[in-house]
């Protein structure tokens, strides 16, 4: 095994210390050493998105950051998106429009249509279509999942 | 994968010293959307990786006096398509950093990380060769500066010798009247690897109906990206139409010398090189006469 590192971040607000080694990725920390199980590995090597968090309000794929790079950084994850009394508009759409059957992309396109969402607050449907191609579903076939953005957009303009 | 050391250097001497020191056991971190995949399928390997986020020439994007741009090797695309200046300057980057993997991608990934991978179809490499950029490299033996087309020398090969690294790009200021583009085929709509890429630039002269100057350069057709030469020169002169584009386009598939391999074809990489050629260079006239800077979102998906 090798040489633990010490690292400090942030995550979801709060303060946070692990020890990892340098070859461990962030993903691999947020779940195993953290518990924070809703970024998920589909692929490990950058192009499912099932990981996705965000990293000084960026969305990364965690599968591709190391664990010390997280160092001095914030970090949102999936379990943060919902407030304590509430569901977030977007978890509430994709509920509502069926938008995932497993739901191991999920958690990811959640994550990074939410980072669309607070940037970008009505997107076309290609826009949304062209940000969220870092994010891969394998059951849906996307149609209701571009819906259920479109919908949580409506929604949040509502709310406002 | 195997663990290696990681290091974080605060200074280029400091990087430089380690790289020397560690020779070809050390890999530079930049984005890591590559290197990371690589070191884990132990394509590349590393007892040391040196991150060079924390030098602050790495991550700085900076305007010089005489109006160009320094990029920092490690800058990610996200910051580059975000910044209506260097969009408006430089289009046919801006194009290339919106296209490079998705938006996960491109919060991490850097144009000096896209070149230093050198893979013949990096998206990037074409467009900072048409907006004229050059490489300031550090080293052991002091620094150097190499014109980004020729800094790769083979499929995942290029320039830097031992303990060198990639410290940014300089980008020269941009001219009045000019106009870039960058543009691939790809058979997805995103996320894919160009099978044939084209980055235009040019500049009209007076009257904005002749090309004064035209750059071309071209992705996944050679070994390298590679300039098209005789095409660029042939344009010189001409009047800035479809004609003269479809004609550079035929020009420049001379230049390509592509491989058959998954992605397509040889002789399809050939012709779409005269298609997306002449595109490109009507998309930088579109540039050069006040047309939309901004990255094109590539279409061509069913609508709900």
């Amino acid at each position: 095994m090798g040489k633990k590192i010490h690292v400090s971040t942030t995550i979801n607000g709060e303060a946070v210390e692990f020890l990892c080694e340098a070859r461990q990725s962030l993903l691999e920390i947020i779940r195993d050493t953290l518990t924070l199980t809703g970024a998920k590995e589909g692929c490990n090597n950058g192009n499912c998105g099932a990981c996705t968090v965000l990293m000084n309000g960026v969305p990364v794929d965690s599968c591709l950051v190391l664990a010390v790079e997280a160092e001095g950084a914030e970090l949102e994850t999936v379990e943060s998106i919902a407030n304590e009394e509430h569901l977030h508009p977007l978890q509430e759409c994709f509920l509502e429009g069926a938008a995932l059957q497993c739901g191991i992309c999920t958690p990811g396109f959640l994550v990074s249509a939410k980072a669309l969402l607070d940037g970008h607050p009505e997107p076309t449907e290609e826009e949304i279509r062209f940000e969220l191609s870092g994010n891969l579903c394998r059951c849906t076939g996307y149609d209701k999942i571009v819906r259920a953005v479109q919908a949580a957009s409506e929604r949040m303009k509502e709310v406002k | 994968m195997r663990d290696f050391e990681y290091k974080a250097p605060a200074t280029i001497d400091e990087a430089v010293t380690l790289l020397a020191e560690r020779g070809s056991e050390a890999r530079v971190l930049a984005g890591g959307t590559d290197i990371i995949v690589q070191l884990r399928e132990g394509l590349r390997k590393a007892d040391l990786v040196v991150d060079v986020k924390k030098i602050p020439e790495l991550m700085s994007l900076a305007w010089r006096d005489d109006g160009g741009l320094d990029i920092g090797g490690a800058v990610p695309c996200h910051v580059l398509y975000n910044d209506a200046k260097v969009i408006n300057a430089y289009p046919s980057i801006t194009d290339s950093a919106k296209i490079i993997g998705g938006w996960q991608i491109q919060g991490r990934a850097s144009l000096g990380g896209n070149l230093c991978n050198s893979s013949p179809a990096a998206d990037s490499i074409p467009s900072l060769i048409v907006e004229g950029a050059t490489c300031r490299i550090a080293g052991p033996g002091g620094e150097r500066l190499v014109p980004v087309q020729e800094f790769c020398t083979a499929p995942g090969a290029n320039v830097l010798t031992e303990g060198e690294m990639l410290v940014s790009l300089a980008l020269p200021p941009a001219g009045e009247s000019s106009g870039s583009r960058y543009m691939r085929f790809i058979p997805r709509n995103e996320m894919d690897i160009a099978v044939t890429g084209a980055g235009a630039w040019l500049r009209l002269g007076e009257g904005g109906e002749t090309v004064e100057e035209a750059r071309l350069a071209l992705s996944a057709v050679a070994p390298t990206p590679i300039v098209a030469g005789e095409a660029e020169a042939w344009l010189q002169g001409k009047p800035a139409t479809e004609e003269s584009f479809t004609e550079a386009g035929d020009i420049a598939r001379k230049a390509a010398s592509p491989i058959s391999d998954m992605r397509g074809p040889a002789d399809y990489r050939t012709h779409l090189v005269g298609v997306l050629v002449k595109r490109a260079l009507n998309g930088a006239l579109g540039r050069a006469r006040g047309g939309d800077r901004n990255p094109v979102i590539p279409s061509g998906i069913n609508l709900c």
